[in-house]
This record gives C-alpha cells, sequence and structure tokens, in this order.
C-alpha cells in the first residue's frame, strides 16, 4: 500500500511503546506461589484486622475451587499461579508525606509524566501513584480533606476508616464472584479510596497511576469509590508496564457505590504493555471492575480507552438499582499485532425508569482479535427501562478480527432496547483522498480512527482527550503498509 | 507547467492509457472530454497516485519533477490538487479540522509555518463566504451526510483554502444542478491567475460555458485524438464522440 520502507516501520514499532523501562530499586518481595499462608502474610505485613484476613482467606478458599473462565475469545497458554509473586514493594518503609518518597520512585513518574510534585502537577488533578503492589504517593491529600473528601490508599483506609472499608468493600463484587476477582480478593494489596460526602462535588479529578515494575510479579489492586447521596466525583486512572518478553499478571477489582442523586464517572486510559509486534510479552489484564447505582437518580458512567495489554478481559458494569438511576459505557478498544481484547459491559435494570446507554468502538489491526461483548438485561421491575447500544468495528488491513456478542435479556414488556452495531475498514479511498491533501498515511488512519471514536473521547475529562488522541496514533503506528 | 509525455498506464492487465502526451503550462485550463471509459479517470488518478495503476512507459513533470515517484502526499504539497468526482466521506471527523491538518501538513512539507486555529479560522470564513456557503460548512463532519453538490462545493472550499497551482477536476460536474454548477465553476475562476492552471475533466460541454477553457482536448481509447479551442467542446456536443476513436 505505500513505500514506507521497512526501516521506517521499525523504527516506528521500536519507539512505539515509550514507557517501557525498568526503575531499578531494592524491592522487598513475598515468596512465590500462592497459599493460605501468602494470604496471611500479606494481610499481616498490612496489619489488617482479623475480619480483613478472614475475608481473604474465604475468597482464596472459593478461587482454589473455581476454574479459569473460558468462554471469552482469548487464547494464552496456562497461568502458572505457583510461579508468581503476589506482594513487590520498594523496600524503604511507606513514606508518611511526598517529601519522604524515594527519589528514584519521583522520577520514574515524573518519566511517566506524572509529577507527583504539587508544585509540578498538573492543576486540578489529584494522584494516587501505585508501584508494583503498593501506594507510593497520594497528592493534593489536605486540598481535599478540607472538601471532606476522603482519597489515599485503600490500606490507609483499612487502617483509618475501617468501618467504610468493611461496609463497602466486596458489596458491588463479591469475594467469590468470578474467578479473577476471587484471587484479587484473596491477595489485593493496595489501590485507591475515594469517599464522597453527602453533597459533596469533588473540587478537583482524582488520578489514579499503576504502574507495574518488577519481574515475575502479578498486581492485584482494588479500588473502591463511594459517592453519599448528592456527591459527585470524576475518577481516571492510568497504567503502564515495563517492556518484558514474559506475560505478567494484573487482575484488579473496582467497586463503585452511588447512592441518591449521586455521580461517578470513571475514565480509564489503560497502555499496559501490549508485548512485541511478534505478540512476545505484554500484561494480561483480566479485571473486574462493577458500580453500583443504589440510590434514586444516580449515575454511574465509564469511559475507557483501551490500548495496551497483551490481553484484555473486562467489562466494566452497572447495576441499576435506583429507580430513575443511569448507567452509561463508552469504549475505545484498540487492538494491533497479535493483542487480544475481549470486552464490553453488563447493565443490570432492576429500579423503574432505569436507563443505560452503550457506545463501544473497537479497531483492529495487525493480527489481533477484538471482541464486543455485552449483556442488557431487564430484570421484571424495571418498568419503563431504557437502553441504547451502539457497537462500531473498524478494521485496519486483512488479517485482525471483530466480533460483536450481544446478549440482550428482557423480562419486562414495558422496557425499550436498542441495539445498532456495524463493521467498516478504512478503506482505500478515504485514506487516498487524506494522502491527496497532504496528510501522509500514518496520520491519516490517526485522523479516521480519532473521528471513529469522537462519541467516546469526548466523554474522557478534557486533560486526557488529548493524551488519547495520541495514544491512539502511537498505537496504530505501522498498522498500515 | 505539467507535462505529460507518452504515458502508458495500467490496471491489472487492462491498459488503459495508450501514449497520452499533454501541455499545460502556468496560467492556462485546458479541459479533457470524451467518451466513458476512454481513460479520462485514470488519467486522474495516476497523475495524483492513487494506487493500483501501474505506469508502464513515459513520464509525467511537474514543473520540471518528475512526479511519478511522488508519494500522493507530496504531490499535494508540490502544488496538485485533485477534486473528487465522488468526495469519501470522513464520519467523525470534523471539516475544519480536516482543512487545517491538510494545510498544516502542506505548509509542513513546505518548510512553512503552521497556521494556528485563530488565524486558520480567519482563512477559512472568508473561503466560506466567497464560496456562498453556510458557516455550519466547517463545523460538519466531513462530505457526512452532504447532498451531491454540497460535496462538489466542499472540495471547491478545500481547493480555495489549499490553493493549488494546479488544480485537476474529475468529472466534478456530474449531478450537479445548474447552480451547484455555477458555485464550481466561480471556484475555479477566482483561482485563475498567471500561476495556476488546471485539468477540467468533464463530459459534457455545459461546464466549459462556465470555466472558459483555453485548450480541448478529446480523450479517447486512451489518447488524445483531438486538441483544439474553447470552441471544440461545442462542436463535440453537436456531433458526439463517435468516430473519434478511429480518427
Amino acid at each position: 500500500m505505500s513505500t514506507t520502507t521497512e526501516a521506517t516501520i521499525q523504527e516506528l514499532a521500536a519507539q512505539k511503546y515509550k514507557y517501557g523501562f525498568t526503575t531499578d530499586i531494592l524491592m522487598e518481595e513475598f515468596p512465590k506461589g500462592l497459599s493460605a499462608d501468602i494470604v496471611r502474610l500479606i494481610s499481616a505485613k498490612k496489619s489488617e484486622p482479623e475480619w480483613l484476613l478472614e475475608w481473604r482467606l474465604k475468597a482464596y478458599e472459593a478461587w482454589l475451587k473455581m476454574e479459569e473462565p473460558e468462554w471469552a475469545r482469548i487464547h494464552h497458554p496456562p497461568i502458572d499461579y505457583d510461579a508468581l509473586y503476589y506482594y513487590a514493594a520498594p523496600a524503604k518503609a511507606v513514606p508518611k508525606s511526598l517529601d519522604e518518597v524515594d527519589p528514584e520512585l519521583l522520577k520514574t513518574y515524573e518519566k511517566l509524566g506524572i509529577p507527583l510534585n504539587e508544585r509540578a502537577a498538573l492543576a486540578g488533578v489529584a494522584v494516587d501513584a501505585v508501584f508494583d503492589s503498593v501506594s507510593v504517593a497520594t497528592t493534593f491529600r489536605d486540598t481535599l480533606a478540607k472538601a471532606g473528601v476522603i482519597f489515599c490508599s485503600i490500606s490507609e483506609a483499612v487502617k483509618e476508616h475501617p468501618e467504610l472499608v468493611r461496609k463497602y468493600i466486596g458489596s458491588v463484587v463479591p469475594a467469590g464472584d468470578n474467578y479473577f476477582a476471587a484471587l484479587n480478593s484473596a491477595v489485593f494489596s493496595d489501590g485507591s479510596f475515594v469517599f464522597i460526602p453527602k453533597g459533596v462535588k469533588c473540587p478537583m479529578e482524582l488520578s489514579t497511576y499503576f504502574r507495574i515494575n518488577a519481574r515475575n510479579t502479578g498486581q492485584f489492586e482494588r479500588t473502591l469509590i463511594i459517592a453519599e447521596e448528592g456527591a459527585s466525583v470524576s475518577y481516571l486512572e492510568g497504567c503502564t508496564a515495563p517492556m518484558r518478553d514474559e506475560n505478567q499478571l494484573h487482575a484488579a477489582v473496582v467497586e463503585l457505590v452511588a447512592l441518591d442523586d449521586a455521580k461517578i464517572k470513571y475514565s480509564t486510559v489503560q497502555n499496559w504493555y501490549p508485548g512485541d509486534s511478534e505478540g512476545k510479552g505484554g500484561i494480561y489484564n483480566f479485571v473486574t471492575k462493577r458500580g453500583a447505582c443504589r440510590g434514586k437518580n444516580s449515575k454511574i458512567s465509564w469511559t475507557q480507552v483501551e490500548t495496551g495489554s497483551a490481553i484484555t478481559w473486562k467489562y466494566p458494569s452497572c447495576i441499576l438499582q435506583g429507580e430513575g438511576s443511569v448507567g452509561e459505557f463508552y469504549s475505545v478498544a484498540v487492538t494491533n499485532h497479535f493483542q487480544q481484547a475481549d470486552t464490553g459491559t453488563k447493565m443490570i435494570h432492576i429500579g423503574k425508569n432505569t436507563s443505560s446507554t452503550i457506545i463501544s468502538k473497537g479497531i483492529s489491526a495487525g493480527k489481533s482479535n477484538n471482541t464486543y461483548r455485552g449483556l442488557v438485561k431487564i430484570m421484571p421491575g424495571a418498568s419503563g427501562a431504557r437502553n441504547f447500544t451502539q457497537c462500531d468495528s473498524l478494521l485496519i488491513g486483512d488479517q485482525c478480527g471483530a466480533h460483536t456478542v450481544p446478549y440482550i435479556e428482557n423480562r419486562n414488556s414495558s422496557a425499550k432496547v436498542e441495539h445498532e452495531a456495524t463493521t467498516s475498514k478504512i478503506a482505500e479511498d478515504q485514506l487516498f483522498y487524506c494522502r491527496s491533501r497532504g496528510l501522509s498515511e500514518e496520520d491519516a488512519v490517526s485522523l479516521i480512527v480519532n473521528g471513529f471514536c469522537k462519541d467516546v473521547l469526548k466523554e474522557l475529562p478534557m486533560e486526557f482527550a488529548v493524551e488519547a488522541q495520541k495514544l491512539l496514533a502511537v498505537s496504530l503506528e505501522g498498522s498500515v503498509g | 507547467m505539467l507535462e505529460i509525455k507518452n504515458l502508458h498506464a495500467r490496471i491489472g492487465d487492462a491498459e488503459i492509457l495508450k501514449g497520452v502526451t499533454l501541455t499545460i503550462p502556468d496560467g492556462e485550463i485546458h479541459a479533457i472530454m470524451g467518451p466513458n471509459g476512454a481513460g479520462k479517470s485514470t488519467l486522474s488518478y495516476v497523475l495524483s497516485g492513487r494506487d493500483g495503476y501501474e505506469v508502464t512507459e513515459g513520464e509525467v513533470l511537474f514543473n520540471g519533477e518528475n512526479i511519478l515517484e511522488m508519494e500522493p502526499e507530496d504531490r499535494a504539497a508540490a502544488g496538485m490538487l485533485l477534486a473528487f468526482q465522488y468526495p469519501v466521506e470522513l464520519p467523525g471527523v470534523g471539516n475544519a479540522n480536516f482543512l487545517r491538518t491538510s494545510l498544516n501538513a502542506i505548509r509542513r512539507k513546505r518548510g512553512e509555518e503552521e497556521l494556528d486555529a485563530v488565524a486558520f479560522l480567519k482563512l477559512a470564513r472568508a473561503a466560506v463566504k466567497q464560496l456562498a456557503m453556510k458557516e455550519d460548512f466547517l463545523k460538519r463532519n466531513v462530505n457526512v451526510g452532504f447532498s451531491g453538490g454540497e460535496k462538489k462545493r466542499n472540495e471547491m472550499l478545500q481547493m480555495a483554502i489549499l490553493k493549488p497551482h494546479l488544480a485537476i477536476l474529475d468529472e466534478t460536474d456530474s449531478g450537479l444542478d445548474i447552480d451547484a454548477l455555477k458555485i464550481v465553476a466561480e471556484g475555479v475562476n477566482t483561482l485563475r491567475d498567471e500561476k495556476f492552471s488546471a485539468l477540467v475533466i468533464t463530459h459534457y460541454q455545459r461546464l466549459l460555458d462556465h470555466i472558459v477553457p483555453d485548450v480541448v482536448h478529446v480523450l479517447a481509447g486512451g489518447k488524445i485524438v483531438r486538441s483544439g479551442p474553447a470552441s471544440l467542446a461545442l462542436e463535440l456536443e453537436a456531433s458526439g464522440y463517435a468516430g473519434l476513436e478511429a480518427a
């Protein structure tokens, strides 16, 4: 298609993943493998209360009896769960303030474009930085505390706000919900905790930045966000990892709870290392995310831009319990080379007049496979429920696959469910049209893809929309020609 | 100056152009007419560098440079612009964004400074006004949901903003009503000066009432079989293309 030389393509592929460096820092790791003792060690390391240890052990017992799900359109060699480290953390004691954070870590986050120094930080965004198994820093805590907002690592929350954690943890994603959620519940080591009290609009964007650094380590973080009556918050997570030849497991759980009139907007820019162009290495991103709209007129909105990971298995969902509650799912999933993504959402309508919107844009290039899998379930009591689903797939080249697997279960005759799906290719005439107007082939692809994703990108917080656009372009470099 | 010398081109096994020779000096507008299947669109695509056309013989020089070796985007930067017979839709891509991206890509290649959003918008608004278009044209997605006439007008808007040295209009008049036809003609005529040249490919004479060419060529069977002044178009309109291929 183009005369772009081999060398240029290789060059592009090489510079493609700019977050692939490693940080050389003394780590504390527990012995390899998983057992009840490792679960106890993790709990003890964090001086957790007895109830949490019990909860973890129950999850571990449940996990032992479960089997890895096989229904998704993904393929990988069996994971040896005994070959993984379940806990890895920088050896130095957890810092009490930003001034005490290891300079190596500060440098790492700076290199990632996430300065933890509050003066240098992105204005209006508070960051919780999670490095392998632990949170290493949380910025703007004082500013947030003045507004009554709690934003800290979940380990701290267990210590400082045990009643809140105990009340809500596992209430949306039960410990034994699924294989990976059970694994996470047994061994989760850190993550973020957000609590927005009644009537408070969180004064700044909250964000967690996850970084996997250590070799052979699984990352199991757990995020819990609670918005009380009338509260609102916008939260964003970002993820990167070094380039390594082996696959690494990331099995997170995210739980959101929205009470009456509360609003939670949860955005993800997932850029875990996707493996190289031959399909070697990369993160297995097996994640359970679910939000409960418990209160009347509450709203939970998931926006995700998924460009990284060798395999993505993830279905951010909404349980629409409160009357008039609203669930939204906006997704862009890009796969290139040998990446596999099986992602979508579940919208469970329980309350009256609940509504949900699903906009999914899948882009496949190279030899990758991209599946949208979604469930819209209307329970008998959900009179007047409405759903609108739109799934569009875009193919680049002729060796990739796009699949759409919608499930609709409607048990209430007054409900309205709409589903639209399209599959298209970047047409040769579109590329030629752009090139005849002076755009390079790469720029033309980027322009067309960004146009295709516009409905989703506009849902991202402003600061990140531009980043996401660039990320899309980088992810697809070398996909034509 | 565009010089096409003994150009042969094929699609797959079919030879479509069989030795086209044609020179368009700066400042001149040449029309190419001819029956269906004569190779008119193939000529425009070969000139603008579309994939799938193999040049087997001959050369094309634009201001002395061999353009057949150049990528389509480099031909655009050199000052060529093809107005499409069927302009392509780009869903989700705003017209203003597309125009600005194009203009800046071309300016970058030429080593000129890029235009910022404010300067660009000023330029674009003026062009929209000049072409008697509604301003929301800039906000709409490129050609999506445009009527046939609007799509052709959009091609003219691109021309007004990108200001090519050589415009190739591939049956830009097809499917246009008389008002739209006048606007297309106006788009070309406003660019007319001693530096600008154009190759107007058309099936019908009526466009040439509005864009009066300096020379009319007849393309038939993959070759230029006749050339003459603007009046040749009228003659063809009366007598048809029959018999020309044998000439």
